[in-house]
């Protein structure tokens, strides 16, 4: 009953691209499982009713035209109205023609601005720029301490105004600081406030005016519900926002309410949060979030992260030695390395067509036994990882005791590396006989 | 003030719209136009769909729920009854602990702070737990609190092992004899097993440390979460028994109805509701002043009972 938008979707695809012809009646029924799996994805409920009426009219008069597959045709429609919904194609941010560029980040308590400030400067370092954080949250206990931390993991400075008590004062102080000190950007982050609070989002406002930003952000969860709407609007009317991120993507939250948000303020999404690792930060693309929630995967964004991830000449050299039957442990513990580089285990697998949902209720995958695998091969000699036939009883002992593991799983281990080694044995023998030009699965 | 003031005060803006509306759909004797307002009223508020459906089905059935004020007065009974009556705090005999959980941004740290002003104000003496090692400055934040509030803090350094703290807070707890331990732990999205598997082993240390005493383990759940709240409770509560819910953050418009489908479906009790940054804004939770706020107040039947 609490299914994800993502199966309740997949689960009407299937009934509706099973039969040849449909009847208005079955677009009426499956249109009606539409609009309760928006509702329980959070989806505002005027939103919902709206985006049911527009699809049933679409979809009715794609019927008239007697296509030869009308179930793809209604799911086509939902597709590609939930696309429209989420906005157009993603944009990078701004660059104001004479630096500082400032960014100002805004929204409710705990919606995750602080993570997304450091993630974000992360990001702006990996592309060549120069950012300041900026801690203008000077009420919530600790929190321009917290910046100060982000900031040092992000590789970037802080600006703090000791015993400030104008969080306006404070901002246009960084933007000096910045003008002085070369930085190319200032990321402003500000305290958490309820939209509902008049002074606080006064304050706000003339943050706005004082320092006018090039880039006002709003930073919203992705588990908010039906209030996420009036929200929005709320900071949307005081800000003139320019864009969205979206934070905690890597939950399993439907996101309706951000696709209501940007349905009501127009206002599109930039970048979603996907981990609590400051690298967890990803442009936001609606026709792949569309198809995430229609079941269809987002592949798109798996081989992005593993070019990220891999790297190429590793890659290369890796091809060589499976095609000569060199793979080592060495090589095994590498690849590892790579995959866990990617992100988090269940946020890969959610981007696998229909493997997302499967695991989920397999429960998740347990990110500690790749690590118990690393340990296992960090624990054996140089030697050993090449030469994995010499681990006898006594050295898997050794093994076994000094990765914290048991002897069982030493054997599991090497049992498996054998089988995948015979695999890829048999694989090459196979392309050497010329019956097939590629590895039937891939390195990367 | 009292809650139903507080609450009444922070959700004003909303239920004016709300009450328009209802008000406007009793006037007719209850037919399909009163239902969908219903429906509408209870989905916006977050209760979520199958639990309207159940709340409007239960309401149908009622055969006295014929004209206006019955139907009001049956409909804050099948609300009420879905959460029972309030649940308190079991605390007693000391020492007790109680586990803060919740996913990030829940606001697990404010409402321990607050939960320590109301529990020394009680007269108990409290200690608080830091083992939120993960988040940068989460150790900070609760030290500050515990400053505000006269609290000492049990903390090691960022990074620590978390479950290792709350081995040490009980023993400072024991040595010291302190009533109430309170534990912050790190907020972790209920689809990560490993975190949840961290947690598991914090509650293990606790009934092992101390196996006669009370130990609440409650949910913060912030207000403003949809319908994934639901699934939060239900994953916590896999994980380690959660006792009741902290329904966070009700100064804002959103009216975290969630707690309807959670108490349906889990029979967990909110126990606690925050409504602010202040020390004091954390309330026993009262289903019916909860009520009154999640449906329109009518003058002279709903909100004077």
């Amino acid at each position: 009953m609490f299914e994800s938008l993502q199966s309740r979707f997949a689960t009407i695809i299937r009934n509706l691209t099973g039969r040849g012809v449909l009847s208005e009646a079955d677009v009426d029924a499956a249109l009606r499982e539409v609009r309760l799996a928006l509702l329980e994805a959070d989806v505002n409920f005027k939103v919902a009713k709206a985006f049911v009426d527009r699809v049933r009219a679409a979809a009715v008069g794609a019927l008239i035209t007697k296509s030869l597959a009308p179930g793809h045709e209604v799911v086509k429609i939902v597709h590609e109205e939930l696309i429209r919904l989420l906005g157009g194609p993603t944009r990078e941010l701004r660059i104001a023609d004479r630096p500082p560029t400032i960014i100002l980040l805004a929204g409710l308590h705990g919606a995750g601005k602080t993570t997304t400030a450091g993630k974000l400067a992360l990001r702006l370092r990996k592309r060549g720029r120069q950012p300041l954080l900026v801690a203008t949250d000077l009420k919530r206990p600790a929190a321009v301490t917290q910046l100060q931390v982000v900031g040092a993991q992000a590789g970037t400075p802080v600006y703090v105004q000791e015993g400030a008590t104008d969080p306006i004062a404070v901002a246009r102080g960084a933007i000096d600081e910045a003008r002085r000190g070369g930085q190319d950007t200032v990321i402003i982050d500000s305290a958490g406030r309820q939209h509902i609070d008049e002074e606080l989002m006064a304050e706000l406002r003339a943050m706005r005016e004082a320092v006018q930003p090039h880039e006002v952000l709003l930073v919203m969860d992705a588990m908010a519900g039906q209030d996420a709407v009036s929200m929005a609007e709320r900071f949307h009317q005081m800000l003139a926002l320019d864009g969205l991120i979206v934070t905690k993507l890597d939950g399993d939250a439907r996101g309706g309410g951000v696709l209501s948000v940007v349905e009501v303020t127009g206002v599109p999404v930039l970048f979603a949060g996907t981990s609590e690792k400051l690298d967890g930060l990803e442009p936001f693309h609606p026709d792949r979030m569309a198809s995430r929630i229609l079941g269809m995967g987002d592949v798109l964004t798996l081989i992005e992260r593993a070019q990220e991830g891999v790297d190429d000449q590793a890659a290369a050299e890796l091809e060589r030695k499976l095609r000569k039957a060199e793979f080592t442990l060495d090589d095994f513990r590498q690849q590892l390395r790579q995959v866990r580089k990617m992100g988090p285990l269940d946020s890969l697998m959610e981007m696998i067509p229909g493997l997302g949902v499967r695991m989920k209720s397999a429960g998740g995958v347990d990110e500690r036994q790749l690590g118990r695998v690393e340990a296992i091969i960090d624990s054996m000699t140089a030697q050993e990882r090449r030469q994995p036939q010499l681990i006898d009883g006594s050295r898997r002992r050794r093994i076994a005791r000094g990765s914290g593991t048991s002897i069982q799983d030493v054997n599991r281990l090497l049992r498996q590396f054998d089988e995948a080694k015979r695999m890829i044995k048999q694989v090459s023998e196979l392309e050497k006989k010329g019956k097939r030009g590629k590895l039937p699965f891939p390195l990367q | 003030m009292s809650v139903f003031d507080r609450l009444r005060a922070s959700l004003a803006r909303t239920r004016e719209t709300f009450t328009a509306r209802i008000e406007q759909a009793l006037r007719q004797p209850p037919g399909p136009e009163f239902y969908e307002e219903l429906e509408a009223v209870l989905v916006q508020g977050d209760v979520g769909i199958p639990t309207t459906e159940h709340i409007i089905e239960q309401l149908r059935a009622r055969r006295d729920a014929r004209d206006p004020a019955a139907i009001r007065t049956a409909l804050r009974e099948i609300l009420q009854g879905l959460f029972g009556e309030a649940v308190p705090l079991h605390l007693d005999p000391a020492p007790a602990v109680v586990l803060v959980l919740g996913v990030n941004g829940a606001g697990k740290t404010t409402s321990i702070g607050k939960l320590a002003y109301r529990l020394r104000a009680e007269g108990r003496s409290v200690l608080l737990a830091a083992a939120d090692t993960f988040r940068a400055a989460a150790i900070d934040q609760l030290v500050i609190w515990g400053n505000r509030v006269g609290v000492e803090v049990v903390k090691h350094a960022p990074g620590a092992d978390p479950a290792a703290v709350v081995y040490d807070a009980v023993q400072a707890m024991k040595a010291r004899g302190i009533d109430v331990l309170i534990v912050d732990t790190a907020g972790r999205l209920h689809t990560k097993v490993n975190l949840m598997e961290e947690l598991k082993k914090i509650s293990r240390v606790i009934a092992r440390e101390l196996p006669s005493a009370p130990v609440e383990r409650l949910l913060v759940l912030d207000a403003s979460t949809g319908q994934n709240a639901i699934q939060q409770a239900r994953r916590f509560h896999e994980a380690v028994d959660v006792t009741g819910l902290i329904l966070a953050k009700l100064d804002g418009s959103a009216k975290g109805g969630a707690v309807l489908a959670i108490g349906r479906e889990l029979g967990l009790p909110v126990k606690l509701v925050g409504t602010g940054e202040e020390p004091d804004d954390l309330q026993p939770f009262e289903p019916r002043s909860y009520v009154d706020v999640l449906l329109p107040e009518i003058p002279g039947v709903v909100g004077d009972q």
